[in-house]
């Protein structure tokens, strides 16, 4: 059974504490929302998942593995969607596709790209440079890259920003059917996706308390 | 395994120049201001060819420096801007073979064109043909270090501001071996000396350069993402 975990994790960012001994796990077929206030640290939390920043304490493990043994191992398991949309603007919607598609495994069908592209109303414009998208376009090329290779985990950071209700419902479409293969997902949102799923409340760990010596003098 | 790395390296490459075509106007322009800074010296030191003839080696290298720094800011800003380079850090290829990957990309879109410009600018300041092969080869062996060693000053620059001004304080210092050397390996065939010993130097950084400097700009790099 796979499964992905974080144990005490602790993480500061310039002198702050971001949380304090938090725990998760998630299973096989499991949605984790992070939930929180704006600032509590869902993105944090999230690109610490998938390894772009380190903890300053605690461990995180796949399969009971951490996942700092097999670094290349683990990111070849994982799709990590952040704020940015990841979007060279120079490039066609497909050259964009089929380059993160490439890089992720050494599929060359076409196929995968256009279904992918397809699954999003994407393929009307595959050959448009990328700079004629819109936001939720773009936002829209972003998840695609999800569908184009099978990565077990999934770590989402406001997928459903500046999508329209369709494409939330595509979104929402995708994680069931990662779902159902066994996926993993772990997604920071606002809005309430359609998805059954586990929570997680940041802002539980993060009321630290600044010591009051820390301002003496001033 | 292996064979999907270099596959991955050839097409980092391949997008990386697809992009600078597309952008073509970018690596004209720092083959044009290699032009112009070339064309200043004759104006401000006079046309006198004598002159000329001795410092061509010198304008040349240092123009070919200053232009390779100026291109620098591109290497990683625009991946830093748009989200790429989470991307490519969380590629399942070690970050340094992608960092290596668009450093070749890099010389191949700017220090390449400036090599190729070169003779004629250096025809221009009337150096003596005894120099032309030594310097083509100087710049060949050069210029790679030059994009190697900018690579790791453009991944430290990432989020500061001014960065500009800040790479070229970081990065300069770090070309003067490159400048000494390149310069010296043509001054020494334009006086029929051998300039084995200073292209073998050359050689030797390049070489340095190329198993050193990924590392360092891919540790820069991560840190940046972070």
């Amino acid at each position: 059974m796979t499964s992905f975990s974080g144990k005490k994790l602790t993480c500061i960012r310039g002198e702050r504490v971001v949380f304090n001994d938090l725990d998760f796990s998630i299973n096989e077929g499991e949605v984790l929302y992070l939930k929180g206030p704006n600032g509590s640290g869902k993105s944090t939390l999230l690109r610490l998942m998938a390894g772009l920043l380190r903890p300053v304490n605690g461990t995180l493990t796949w399969n009971n593995k951490n996942i700092y043994q097999d670094e290349g191992l683990f990111r070849s398991l994982t799709h990590y969607v952040g704020h940015q949309d990841a979007v060279k603007t120079a490039l066609t919607v497909e050259e964009n596709l089929r380059f993160w598609a490439e890089m992720n495994s050494d599929i060359k069908e076409k196929s995968t790209v256009q279904k992918a592209l397809q699954e999003f109303s994407l393929d009307s414009f595959s050959t448009l440079p990328a700079r004629f998208l819109s936001a939720g376009q773009r936002k829209r090329l972003n998840l695609a890259r999800l569908c184009t290779t099978w990565a077990p985990l999934w770590l989402l950071d406001e997928p459903s920003n500046s999508l329209d209700s369709d494409s939330v419902n595509v979104l929402t479409a995708a994680i069931s059917t990662h779902q159902k293969k066994g996926g993993i997902v772990a997604i920071a949102t606002h809005e309430n996706l359609d998805v059954h799923s586990n929570s997680l409340d940041i802002s539980m760990f993060t009321n630290f308390k600044i010591k009051s010596r820390d301002y003496d003098g001033w | 395994m292996a064979g999907k790395s270099i596959q991955v390296f050839f097409k980092l490459i391949q997008r990386e120049i697809l992009l600078a075509i597309r952008h073509g106007s970018d690596s004209c322009m720092i083959v044009l201001f290699f032009v112009i800074v070339v064309v200043l010296f004759p104006l401000s030191v006079g046309p006198e060819p004598g002159i000329l003839t001795r410092i061509s080696a010198g304008i040349i290298w240092v123009s070919a420096l200053l232009s390779v720094m100026l291109s620098m800011d591109r290497l990683f800003q625009s991946d830093y801007e748009d989200g790429n380079l989470d991307l490519l850090i969380l590629a399942s290829e070690p970050l340094e073979l992608i960092v290596l990957a668009k450093t070749v990309a890099h010389w191949l879109t700017t220090g390449f064109p400036l090599i190729i410009i070169s003779p004629v600018l250096a025809l221009f300041l009337n150096m003596d043909t005894s120099g032309y092969s030594t310097l083509l080869i100087a710049l060949t062996l050069g210029t790679p270090t030059l994009s190697l060693v900018g690579a790791i000053g453009a991944a430290l620059i990432l989020g500061a501001r001014r960065s500009g001004v800040l790479l070229s304080l970081l990065v300069l210092p770090l070309f003067i071996p490159i400048l000494i050397f390149g310069v010296s390996a043509v001054d020494a065939s334009l006086t029929n000396l051998s300039s084995k010993p200073q292209l073998l130097i050359l050689g030797g950084l390049f070489l340095a350069g190329l198993v050193l400097c990924p590392w360092a700009s891919a540790a820069a790099l991560r840190q940046a993402a972070e």
